[in-house]
């Protein structure tokens, strides 16, 4: 498992009967564009949720670079590289937009529980997060609190401050959702210039955008694995398109 | 981002919001000057900045961390007993180092009792808040051979400051006693709230989920605040008993830790200077209608209580926030 970002062996969740994951494979290579879909309710933000230790697992296994994480906290896998957006902004929204990703690189560079310096003299730290709002073209919000930003904006802060923690596999929970078309067109120019060398899993139901990235697709159905493959064979394959693609055209 | 790069605003701005505001000077500049002016309310002045001091710890844990406490008041008694009981049992008398004592102490059991009840949130918290005042109230209450039970422990001595400045009739110096350790405790509440680890409290209070996500260690930062808030808590309580030289059951209760809270929610939570806004509003506003309306005072105090959570949800200095962007845009 050494070449893989992140793997997960026979992974299950139940709550109570109801079963949210079960024997869950999962692979992601080093430097992966990989997405993962499948209908509402499939399970897949769960998955999130078990892979960052939000959840805890009923059975089975995390790796992260050939570690065993399962048993490690949220801030701990962190701390090993382990990024994510929400599906849900989870932003300081009372605090402006520097600060929020200030934060995030203040963790990640240990800098974060100081008691006896100022924070806003730690230049390393905000001169970091700056650059990354530049990156992001949203350093002309830098000083706005986020709650005064449209969504879309926040959502590019969310991705932000996932790339404020320089993690080695980044977990994207929807980042274009519920954002107007004009706004999620930045968004997915900023994920397309992901550094090469992040290992990226992305949930995302804009199939457009899925297949434009990914080079690997898994597709979840209730709680398991339905199908993995290259983006042509998911496409190509029956039973996608009768649990997901058919449903989603609908829909 | 390296040195050709002129240094940009946002960046300039968050390295310079910490910088010291002439405006935070008015406090100081009151307190001294209340020292001449109303000299013979000194007694008065102290048990203020007492709790001036006390609500400034509560606006720490309860304004930057968000941990909601009916319980601060646990520390507080603590605070108070240590250098009570170090006095009339130890023989211990001295006031620097008693005060030490109390802040130790009031810090080692918010350390304890962090690690048990900042494992929950909301009203369950709440609650325990409420179970920490209420055992040690009784245990205070029921170990009279220590601390004197319901009578307290009364009339110890203690020694003169530095050897030098004796406690006298008039509170003079306890007024200034107080008065300087307040400041130093203001200067170290001020470096904190501003310093990383005071912002990364301000973000487990806005998004804990968020905390988790960026891999802050949650759990240790609260109890590390909540342990510096309840030592201050403690030196506040050990103030109040060098300067009354007495500590009843009264400093151990419920009601001092609702009335405290009362006190910041009037000065403005979350803002550092609510703290020292709260309890002389309330206690002037106590000590003289108490005086002139000796039967229908707490009336007058429920009155003041109920106009400020109608208009004034962020206290006195959020009202005066609300104004000033008013006029601000009147004058546009």
């Amino acid at each position: 498992m050494n070449d893989l970002a992140l793997a997960t062996t026979a992974l299950c969740k139940n709550f109570g009967a109801l079963t949210v994951a079960q024997n869950i494979d999962f692979r992601l290579a080093s430097g992966a564009r990989h997405a993962l879909i499948g209908p509402n309710g499939a399970g897949k933000t769960t998955f999130i949720n078990l892979i960052t230790g939000r959840l805890a697992p009923s059975s089975g296994r995390i790796w992260l670079a050939g570690e065993d994480i399962t048993d490690l906290s949220q801030a701990a896998r962190v701390k090993r590289g382990l990024g994510r957006t929400f599906q849900i902004n989870q932003l300081f929204r009372g605090l402006s937009v520097l600060e929020n990703v200030t934060l995030a690189v203040g963790e990640r560079a240990g800098a974060a529980g100081d008691m006896f310096r100022f924070a806003g003299s730690n230049r390393a730290v905000v001169e970091e997060a700056y650059g990354l709002l530049e990156a992001l073209r949203i350093a002309d919000d830098a000083s706005k609190l986020v709650k005064e930003l449209p969504y879309g904006r926040q959502r590019l802060v969310e991705i932000a401050i996932a790339l404020g923690l320089r993690p080695k596999v980044l977990l994207l929970d929807e980042p274009a959702a519920g954002v107007p078309a004009d706004e999620s067109a930045i968004i997915l120019e900023v994920i397309d210039r992901l550094p090469s060398g992040i290992a990226v899993l992305i949930i995302e139901h804009d199939m457009d955008l899925v297949f434009r990235f990914a080079r690997t697709i898994t597709v979840m159905v209730q709680g398991t694995v339905l199908v993995e493959g290259a983006p042509a064979e998911i496409a190509a394959d029956a039973r996608v398109r009768e649990v997901y693609l058919g449903e989603g055209r609908h829909g | 981002m390296l040195a050709p790069n002129p240094t940009v605003a946002p960046v300039e701005q968050l390295a310079r919001s910490h910088r010291l505001r002439p405006l935070e000077l008015a406090p100081w500049l009151v307190a001294g000057a209340s020292f001449y002016v109303f000299d013979i309310y000194l007694p008065l002045g102290a048990q203020i900045l007492i709790n001036v001091l006390f609500a400034l710890s509560l606006d720490l844990i309860l304004g930057y961390a968000g941990i909601v406490t009916l319980g601060h008041a646990a520390f507080f008694g603590v605070g108070a007993y240590t250098v009570g009981i170090l006095a009339v049992h130890g023989g211990w008398a001295e006031p620097l180092t008693g005060l030490i004592a109390a802040g130790i102490l009031a810090g080692v059991l918010g350390i304890v009792t962090g690690l048990v009840i900042l494992r929950t949130h909301g009203l369950t918290l709440l609650m325990l808040t409420l179970a920490v005042v209420f055992m040690l109230y009784e245990a205070a209450n029921k170990a009279t051979h220590i601390t004197g039970g319901a009578d307290g422990l009364q009339a110890f001595a203690i020694d003169p400051i530095l050897g030098l400045f004796r406690f006298d009739l008039f509170g003079r110096t306890a007024y200034l006693y107080t008065l300087a350790v307040l400041f130093i405790a203001w200067a170290f509440v001020r470096l904190l709230v501003h310093s990383p680890f005071g912002r990364s409290l301000t973000g487990v209070r806005e998004n804990v989920t968020r905390m988790h996500a960026i891999g802050a260690p949650v759990r240790r930062r609260l109890v590390t605040a909540y342990a510096i808030s309840a030592a201050l808590a403690g030196i506040a309580g050990g103030l109040l008993a060098q300067t009354t030289q007495f500590v009843g059951l009264n400093t151990i209760t419920f009601e001092r830790s609702g009335e405290i809270l009362i006190m910041l929610i009037l000065g403005g939570v979350g803002r550092l200077y609510g703290a020292f806004i709260g309890p002389p509003l309330f206690m002037i506003a106590q000590d003289t209608l108490a005086k002139n309306e000796p039967v229908f005072w707490l009336f007058y105090i429920g009155l003041l209580l109920v106009l400020v959570v109608m208009f004034a949800r962020g206290g006195v200095l959020g009202l005066i926030d609300t104004l000033w962007a008013w006029f601000v845009r009147r004058r546009r």
